[in-house]
């Protein structure tokens, strides 16, 4: 056995053994490479292949595709205007409710519930983020459709007399009912890492701020939330990105109509629940078409991805960055 | 009082600060008292589609579950008999291959990977572990087409094909294995990055290699952990759809062949919810119910078990 | 209109000689409403869930002068100072019992709102805690605009009032804008010092102010609170005896006690306590014999 130095673990010292066992324990790191590389090279090859799937479409359409404004499989003429219009406005609605109620339970549940009912609260938001999609579109197909049609729809409609945004025809099904399961879908995510970002604003800036005569609701405006706004750009993001990616739940409950939608009740479609149903029976070309939007769909999740990250970095560069003056 | 002496800036300052501070109270505390009261009331209102959903569930789900609606394939209802339903195991036993297929893959290279991106300070692992976030956050539609590629089809333009099986459970084990890789990958290099120093120190004093410090000590320290981010990255595939819209085909036999096509719980409810025939449609909820205990199940196990895994330790 | 009591002859001789020996366990002094006494406790206790955490705390707290509550840890001097300006308030389960007065004022049966009464009674905290989203000035006048003030020509030289006070005026005038993370932690504890003088309070409590400090920046601090108390009264909770011994008029000693509830042992002018102190346990702990 090599002697080996049995002296007290210096952290420098153990970096530099870390380095001289890369070269010694080959066996060790050959595997964690092959099966990092591995995982790389499939990441990879779905990009390309996504991509690559897509090319028939681009040279049949050329940027028509993206800016186009029908989208027929009958005459092969694809344009995705009007289902990406469907997939923001159903994200936009879904984020119109889910953002408030999101971080106001957050603060509902750091700062006014009280201790033992805080752990029962966040499980139930997690067991609410553990249902799956498919059960989210069966309710809101089954359940809230028939009540969208019957009741809340007219109602609604009463409201601005049959006009925009809430005119006729009243199916139930359509971006509205879409954008509402969406919300229900993403609030858990909202509230659990709002609730995560809150929570961990140290007590003593709160008592800090109390301690020179604001009231509750200053302290959380002014102190809480500009301190957890990182934490809650961040699960805002993840949440628009999880809306503009689901399938099934809106496939269900949007009705599936590939043309712009100009009221609140129309039904449409989005990017994901185009691609999941128009997939049976569709010719290579328009599998390509599908594939276009997937990428399309890529896309846009990397823009809001790309969005919360400079959200994110500007609140920390804004941080440090006055300089002393001399 | 003495006069001559001039008035004290502070004094006149603590006067106008006490007076304003009394004016604007009454409007403070009750803006911050409303407002606070419309978090309790988001808070409530978040709750409402949870218990609204578990209602429906039971109470439209639960008369469905019975011996025969586990263990009998599926009818279909006719004109005939338009009640004719049937049971859904070969859903069950669809989901229990493709799930437990892609399980079986993913969870070494999610763990492997893990353990790769908790040792390693390279730029090539730090640009993995970012592709690795944006893999979690991917629509899951998007492997399905990708298994759709692989498996399925093929790439006619490069004339690729991997043998041809066509629609079958495989396919849909593909689509979810690599689902379940990244979110593996993030819960278990967290776990494993948790281990504490020392330990890991103590195993390479002893002059142990890296290999097999992270074999006998690393692993089984970050085992709770670890066992927690397979069951939750389990309970994730077990409701996917997306993945497997039309990558499995359709079957209702029972089959335990995954080259073979298959059923799955999530697609049987995406397929029956939108049935023309009523009891078709009903049925749903009896799988949906499944469905979600299911998930429950494994969500509250990994949970109970990783606490036990801990208290065992001591 | 004059404060009369801020231009008078210096109280601390006035201060010794009308406490006189000071007994054992009690501190009342003089008639509270001659204007001389700031804050006066009466068998204050402080409870959580039944528990109590301090009892009895009975002594008067002299106007512009330094009040200094010392004693091991554990003896209910932070609970006692938190309960001054009703932070226990947030916690459930806490219950203050006795009388509290501030001037003629019952701080928590008189009817005035935590809200105001923390404008007149602030607080500095162990460890610094500026606001870490906002500027130093925005920090310094934080308290200004919770209370409604908007006006800029007063939060202005509010602002430079309260830094000047604090000592951190030279240092920070040219970059009011920067954030407050970009200070030393002395500085950072200024400027939270500062961030409590901005509104006017008539009492300062101050909770181990020094304690995560290095011994330069406690230096300058202990020296700021002699320079302060012309302008408020200054309550301070420390567990170090010499830091007590050399900022503080008054000293308040107390100790857990069997029930492991903090007891107050002795109240005596600095002076007094430290050299000859009526209980024996006051002389041992100055003797170090403990805590």
């Amino acid at each position: 056995m090599a002697t080996t130095p049995l002296a007290v673990p210096d952290p420098l010292l153990t970096e530099k053994s870390r380095s001289f066992s890369v070269k010694s324990d080959w066996a060790h790191w050959s595997v964690l490479y092959g099966v990092s590389g591995l995982f790389a090279l499939i990441c990879a090859v779905f990009l390309i292949s996504v991509i690559v799937s897509s090319i028939p479409a681009w040279r049949h359409s050329g940027l028509s595709l993206i800016y186009g404004k029908t989208w027929s499989q009958g005459t092969d003429s694809f344009g995705a205007l009007p289902i990406i219009a469907g997939t923001l406005a159903t994200t936009v609605i879904a984020l119109i409710f889910a953002i408030p109620i999101g971080i106001g339970s957050a603060l509902a549940i750091v700062h006014l519930l009280p201790n033992k009912a805080k752990i029962f609260a966040s499980s139930l938001v997690e067991l609410l983020a553990a249902v799956p999609s498919v059960v989210y579109g069966l309710w809101g197909l089954l359940v809230l459709a028939p009540w969208f049609e019957q009741t809340v729809q007219p109602a609604l409609g009463n409201l601005t007399a049959h006009h925009f945004p809430f005119d006729p025809p009243y199916e139930g099904v359509g971006i509205l009912l879409a954008g509402c399961v969406l919300f229900v879908m993403i609030l858990p995510m909202i509230v659990a890492l709002s609730r995560d970002s809150i929570a961990i604003v140290p007590k003593e800036q709160f008592e800090g701020a109390l301690s020179v005569g604001a009231t509750k609701w200053q302290v959380l405006r002014k102190v809480v939330l500009p301190a957890a706004r990182t934490g809650i750009v961040g699960a805002v993001t993840l949440a628009t990105a999880r809306a503009l990616g689901e399938t099934v739940a809106v496939a269900l409950v949007i009705g599936l109509n590939p043309l712009f939608p100009h009221t609140l009740f129309s039904t449409a479609s989005t990017l994901a629940s185009t691609i999941a149903l128009q997939f049976q029976d569709a010719t290579p070309l328009q599998v390509a078409a599908l594939g276009a939007l997937a990428v399309i769909l890529m896309a846009m999740t990397a823009i809001v991805n790309w969005i919360g990250r400079r959200l994110i970095r500007r609140t920390a560069v804004k941080a440090q960055f006055v300089r002393r003056r001399s | 009082m003495i006069d001559g002496v001039p008035p004290d800036p502070m004094l006149e300052r603590r006067e106008l600060i006490q007076r304003v501070a009394h004016k604007t109270l009454n409007r403070r505390m009750l803006a911050s008292r409303a407002v606070i009261g419309l978090c309790g009331l988001a808070f409530v209102v978040a709750l409402v589609p949870l218990f609204a959903i578990l209602f429906s569930l039971v109470q439209k789900g639960i008369h469905w579950w019975g011996i025969d609606f586990f263990t009998k394939t599926p009818l279909f209802p006719s004109l005939i008999d338009p009640n004719a339903v049937g049971g859904i195991s070969n859903a069950i036993i669809g989901s229990l291959v493709i799930d437990g297929i892609a399980a079986l893959f993913a969870i070494p290279i999610g763990v492997v990977t893990g353990l790769f991106l908790a040792e390693s300070t390279s730029p090539f692992a730090n640009a993995l572990r970012s592709t690795a976030e944006i893999m979690t956050g991917l629509p899951s539609i998007l492997l399905g087409i990708f298994a759709y590629q692989m498996i399925v089809v093929g790439f006619h333009e490069w004339g690729i094909k991997l043998p041809g099986i066509g629609f079958a459970g495989i396919a849909g084990s593909f689509a979810i294995g690599i689902l379940m890789i990244p979110v593996i990958i993030k819960a278990s290099e967290t776990s494993l990055r948790s281990v504490p120093t020392p330990i890991r120190e103590a195993g390479l004093a002893l002059g142990a290699r890296n290999g097999v410090v992270a074999r006998k000590i690393v692993i089984p320290t970050a085992m709770p952990g670890l066992i927690t981010a397979v069951l939750l990255a389990l309970s994730r595939a077990v409701g996917e759809t997306a993945p497997i819209l039309w990558v499995i085909g359709a079957s209702t036999i029972n089959t335990w062949d995954p080259g073979h096509e298959m059923a799955s719980m999530p697609l049987q409810i995406f397929q029956s919810a939108t049935s023309p025939y009523t009891s078709l449609r009903e049925e749903t909820w009896g799988i949906a119910l499944t469905l979600v205990v299911v998930v429950l199940v494994i969500n509250l196990g990994s949970r109970l078990l990783a606490a036990w895994l801990q208290r065992e330790r001591r | 209109m004059v404060d009369p009591s801020s231009t008078m002859v210096p109280m601390a001789t006035q201060v010794a000689t009308s406490l006189g020996t000071g007994t054992t366990g009690t501190g009342v002094i003089v008639d509270p409403r001659s204007g001389r006494i700031a804050m006066r406790l009466d068998n204050v206790d402080v409870s959580f869930n039944g528990r109590t955490a301090i009892r009895d705390a009975t002594f008067d707290v002299p106007k512009n002068h330094v009040t200094a509550l010392i004693g091991p840890s554990g003896s209910g001097k932070t609970t006692l100072l938190r309960a001054v300006n009703r932070l226990h308030d947030l916690t459930k389960g806490a219950v203050v019992t006795g009388r509290l007065m501030l001037g003629d004022t019952d701080v928590y049966k008189g009817g005035i709102p935590a809200t105001l009464l923390r404008t007149r009674v602030g607080m500095v905290f162990q460890r610094p805690n500026p606001f870490p989203t906002m500027s130093i000035y925005d920090n310094v006048v934080s308290g200004l605009r919770f209370n409604g003030i908007r006006k800029k020509s007063v939060l202005e030289e509010a602002a430079e009032s309260a830094l000047v006070g604090a000592a951190l005026w030279d240092s920070v005038a040219d970059r009011m804008k920067a954030h407050a993370s970009t200070l030393s932690g002395g500085e950072q504890q200024r400027l939270c010092i500062a961030r409590a003088l901005a509104v006017e309070p008539e009492v300062l409590l101050m909770d181990e102010p020094t304690s995560s400090l290095d011994p330069i920046s406690t230096r300058l601090i202990e020296e700021l609170i002699g320079e302060l108390k012309d302008r408020v009264t200054i309550i301070i909770v420390t567990h170090n005896m010499q830091q007590a011994a050399r900022v503080s008029d008054l000293c308040a000693f107390f100790l857990m006690g069997d029930d492991r509830a903090g007891e107050q042992i002795e109240v005596a002018p600095t002076k007094k306590l430290f050299s000859q102190p009526d209980d024996q346990r006051t002389l041992d702990y100055i003797q170090g014999r403990f805590g």
